[in-house]
């Protein structure tokens, strides 16, 4: 549904038309996704447009991004740090 | 002024290393050799600890080049020596919480090297509705309020 949105505004019915969810189970989705900040939505006579809030969608995107990329510089640092050293070093004498 | 969102993922990274999972394993478990690599490149004196047991935890607290202290800060919830691990852990920006994962890395054995797949589980935070901006938003509010209050005095 966020997917559909990111391409532009769309009524409750356009949202509901390729997904294999009845009505109001969309109309629950959408409460949820505005109640999240992502979506927002607006009634132009008896249509309910909903659109998608960029910076919402910006601001998520990039934590998860930051996470996945922080992580995988981390992943290749470890690589980095075995091929340097490929032996364990010897422990340490203070156990705890 | 409330900006609060939460956004969930899930995201899987698997890597391959040439050293036997033995090796791959000790690098997660001892402190000094985790901080080798974990740690930032840039040597800033962070603080890391690391108490490498079920229940144990492990802080870091990292500043970036704004200035902003970014503090790592895990539990570990399951360690089955050599194979997995499971840690939950906080992400904070100076004092907000930006996300809370749980985090599962499992190490297999490949030809003669480990499979390591790591599968993160998050919500991440808005980021917004820090208490900086919570505080901003609030004067915003009371600036709001004494503006209204004087244009309503000038009209009494």
């Amino acid at each position: 549904m966020v997917d559909r949105l990111t391409r532009g505004p769309a009524s409750v019915s356009d949202l509901a038309r390729p997904l294999a969810m009845s009505l109001p189970a969309v109309v629950q989705h959408l409460h949820v996704l505005e109640a999240s900040g992502l979506v927002h939505s607006e009634k132009l006579g008896r249509v309910r447009t909903c659109a998608i809030e960029p910076v919402a969608l910006r601001a998520a995107e990039g934590w998860i991004a930051e996470r996945r990329t922080a992580w995988e510089e981390s992943l290749d640092r470890l690589d980095e740090y075995l091929a340097e050293h490929p032996d364990e070093p010897p422990k340490r004498s203070s156990n705890e | 002024m409330s900006d609060t969102a939460t956004n969930h993922a899930t995201f899987v990274i698997e890597r391959i290393y040439a050293a036997g999972p033995r090796r791959v394993w000790r690098a997660w478990a001892d402190p000094d050799e985790k901080f080798r690599w974990f740690g930032p490149r840039v040597l800033t004196k962070p603080e890391h600890e690391l108490d490498f047991r079920v229940d144990g935890i492990e802080r870091m607290t990292v500043q970036a080049p704004d200035g902003a202290l970014y503090t790592f800060a895990a539990r570990y919830q399951d360690i089955v020596e050599g194979e997995r691990l499971i840690h939950t852990y906080e992400m904070y920006r100076d004092d907000a919480r930006i996300s809370v994962s749980v985090a599962t890395v499992e190490f297999e054995p490949a030809g003669a090297g480990t499979k390591l797949t790591m599968t993160e589980q998050g919500v991440f935070l808005d980021g917004l509705d820090t208490p900086a901006e919570r505080e901003h938003g609030t004067r915003e509010l009371l600036d709001t309020l004494a503006t209204h209050l004087e244009s309503a005095g000038d009209g009494a």
